[in-house]
């Protein structure tokens, strides 16, 4: 996970020196790609875009790792089907076994519908859930909304963030590094 | 000459985003109306929702006279035990159908019209599903155990009948209702936070602050979002097809003539998303009008969903044939006079006005000027609305009146509180949508922008400048 958590966030980058990071805006999709390379390029690895609709390749583009949010889902599909399974199972084999229609206790072939739907309702919100808590959502501060024009991420702007934990962060150099990379502005950014 | 005069210039029509949009101006047109204070809510809008809310208070009312009375208020009986509780039940489940169809199988399949009509589509489904989700458990005669349905350690020391379709019904549609409010959140989460770095007021600000759960939009969240919100197509779009299915179960699994029938699963789900088209063409065409969206809904979407509908239909049409041909094929003569009764016996008014409009209404959508008249589909929609109402009617309860031995037929009468409960549900539809326009943004805005960035200066149709370097010959 590259970007800090928000508690991480608050220690690190206030106690250095009050400053979260250095934010510089961009105006098109074609600017903060060519931008979020050249970051990586200079080895800054504390970095983060923010965008107002997803951007592809840009996290790459920042060096980061693909997330592993599909295997989670593969595993709670799995896991909400055998649930279905062995309820259907235990209830009717186990629990209270009742013959009915002359159909054998362990009649599976019923049981495969309730298992399909338990199979999507567990892996649907695995999905949804895993992304929000692991995106730390639902948070109530980000230090990222400390700067300046940056509402403009959700309209039409597209914004770098090196932050100042960043091992190669040094407030004049990243300043003029951003500069170089032709934005609208850099500005810095209250932890 | 005359393909040139007959044809109209397809400039505007074959794009997916219309001319002249941008990433801002999106915001503009969508949020906006959203943002306004009471005061400026256009008086349409005060208009629309003051007749919902009638139609919701004649909801309550029936609710409260069933709760008092129970079901006998309605004209359910034996034989017809399931009625308009279970029609409506269906027609409503079936309009929702198509929200996740465009929002599910569309996205896999990379169909970038989907994007600016499937904020409203998925809302209409979850409000098609909240009315439809009340009926049968209203219909259950004590709705305060409803629960009852449900899997849990018990005093009774019981469980559900799990080899019950009726029960499977109860899982596929309680999965369907909550992974399609997850899936329509998720997607409204980017733009709740768009509404907070727009919002006027301090209120609004802290309203869609929370709501949007305080998202930044930073290049992490999205690649997390973007995989989420696939994994949760990928997972809609088989959920979708089963729900129906299902649904088709409750009936094919019984031995009654006219519901015991293998095409039910297929036929209904196309059934559904040809109600849900029509549905949605019903909502889009006002919806466009009233807030100035004909660049982002062009014609275009009017045009595939009028197609879509069409297919579909047919689909549904091949199926009254099917059942036609089974009836007399399976030399069963319960059967053969189901098929007799439904088209030539008591009730067979039914049935030819079922044909006309779920046949006969939609063969002008071959013809693209009536696919690209907005008011011709509206029309066209409601008419599809009615028939596919009538199409539950004529397999349940027709069905349901003449079944084996004459000594157990019945006819089926239904009261004013069976129409009361159903026309109250279209108040409790509208109302819901109406606060949805109000307050949430009709349109994806985030996705909108990622379609613009990505097919807003190109044109769609690989054709479309051969075509128009022809018409431009012609007329020369």
């Amino acid at each position: 996970m590259s970007t800090l958590s928000v508690g991480e966030a608050h220690r690190t980058g206030a106690a250095a020196n009050g400053l979260y990071g250095l934010v510089a805006q961009f105006g098109t999709v074609e600017d903060v790609m060519r931008a979020a390379e050249k970051v990586k390029a200079a080895g800054y690895t504390r970095t983060d875009a923010y965008t107002p609709f997803p951007i592809e390749g840009l996290d790459e583009a920042l060096g980061m790792k693909p997330t592993r949010l599909g295997w989670v889902v593969l595993a709670a599909g799995i896991g909400g089907g055998l649930a279905g399974f062995f309820m259907q199972w235990w209830a009717n084999t186990q629990y209270y076994p009742l013959i009915i229609g002359g159909k054998p206790l362990n009649s599976w072939p019923n049981w495969i519908v309730i298992m399909y739907e338990l199979t999507i309702l567990s892996a649907a919100f695995t999905a949804g859930l895993t992304m929000i808590f692991r995106n730390g959502m639902p948070r109530a501060y980000h230090p990222i909304f400390n700067a300046r024009g940056i509402e403009a991420a959700s309209r039409d702007k597209f914004f770098i963030c090196v932050q100042s934990s960043d091992p190669r962060f040094d407030l004049r150099r990243t300043t003029a590094f951003l500069e170089s990379l032709g934005p609208e502005r850099v500005v810095e950014v209250e932890a | 000459m005359a393909v040139a005069a007959r044809r109209r210039p397809l400039v505007e029509t074959n794009r997916v985003i219309g001319p002249g949009q941008s990433f801002g101006k999106i915001d503009d047109t969508v949020l906006t109306p959203v943002l306004l204070g009471v005061q400026q809510t256009p008086r349409w809008w005060w208009i629309g929702f003051g007749i919902s809310l009638m139609f919701l208070g004649l909801y309550l009312v029936s609710i409260v006279v069933l709760l008092t009375n129970g079901v006998g208020i309605f004209g359910n009986n034996i034989p017809v035990a399931w009625a308009m509780p279970i029609i409506n039940f269906v027609w409503w489940i079936g309009i929702g159908h198509a929200g996740t169809l465009i929002s599910a199988a569309l996205l896999l399949f990379r169909q970038p019209w989907r994007t600016t009509i499937n904020r409203f589509a998925e809302a209409m489904t979850i409000f098609a599903v909240v009315c439809a989700g009340l009926y049968p458990i209203l219909h259950l005669g004590r709705p305060w155990v409803f629960y009852w349905l449900l899997p849990y350690p018990n005093t009774f020391g019981l469980f559900p009948q799990f080899r019950s379709p009726l029960d499977w019904d109860l899982f596929a549609i309680s999965t369907y209702a909550s992974v399609s409010v997850l899936f329509w959140f998720i997607g409204l989460i980017p733009d709740l936070a768009s509404l907070r770095d727009r919002a006027p007021t301090a209120f609004q600000r802290l309203l869609y602050g929370v709501l949007c759960l305080g998202w930044t939009g930073s290049a992490k969240e999205w690649q997390r979002y973007q995989r989420a919100y696939l994994l949760l197509a990928a997972l809609s779009f088989p959920l979708v097809l089963s729900v129906h299915s299902i649904i088709a179960m409750d009936f094919a699994v019984a031995q009654l003539p006219g519901w015991n029938n293998t095409i039910m699963p297929p036929y209904f789900v196309a059934g559904a998303v040809f109600a849900g088209f029509a549905m949605v063409l019903i909502l889009a065409v006002p919806l466009r009008r009233a807030f100035g969206l004909e660049h982002l809904i062009t014609m275009r979407h009017l045009d595939n969903s009028a197609k879509l509908m069409l297919a579909t239909g047919m689909i549904v049409v091949y199926g009254y044939l099917i059942e036609i041909f089974i009836a007399w094929y399976s030399g069963v003569e319960f059967e053969r006079y189901m098929i007799w009764n439904r088209l030539f016996g008591d009730h067979a008014i039914f049935f030819w006005a079922l044909i006309l409009c779920n046949f006969v209404a939609i063969q002008p959508l071959w013809f693209r000027r009536v696919r690209q008249s907005p008011l011709a589909l509206f029309v066209i929609s409601l008419i599809v609305s009615v028939g596919m109402w009538l199409e539950r009617f004529v397999i349940i309860v027709v069905s349901l009146t003449k079944d084996f031995l004459p000594s157990s037929w019945g006819d089926y009468i239904s009261t004013f509180w069976d129409w009361a409960l159903y026309i109250g549900s279209l108040g409790l539809f509208s109302t819901l949508f109406f606060l949805f326009i109000r307050l949430l943004p009709s349109i994806a805005t985030a996705e909108t922008k990622e379609t613009v960035h990505h097919y807003g200066h190109e044109k769609l149709d690989p054709m479309e400048d051969v075509r128009e370097q022809y018409y431009a010959e012609v007329k020369a």
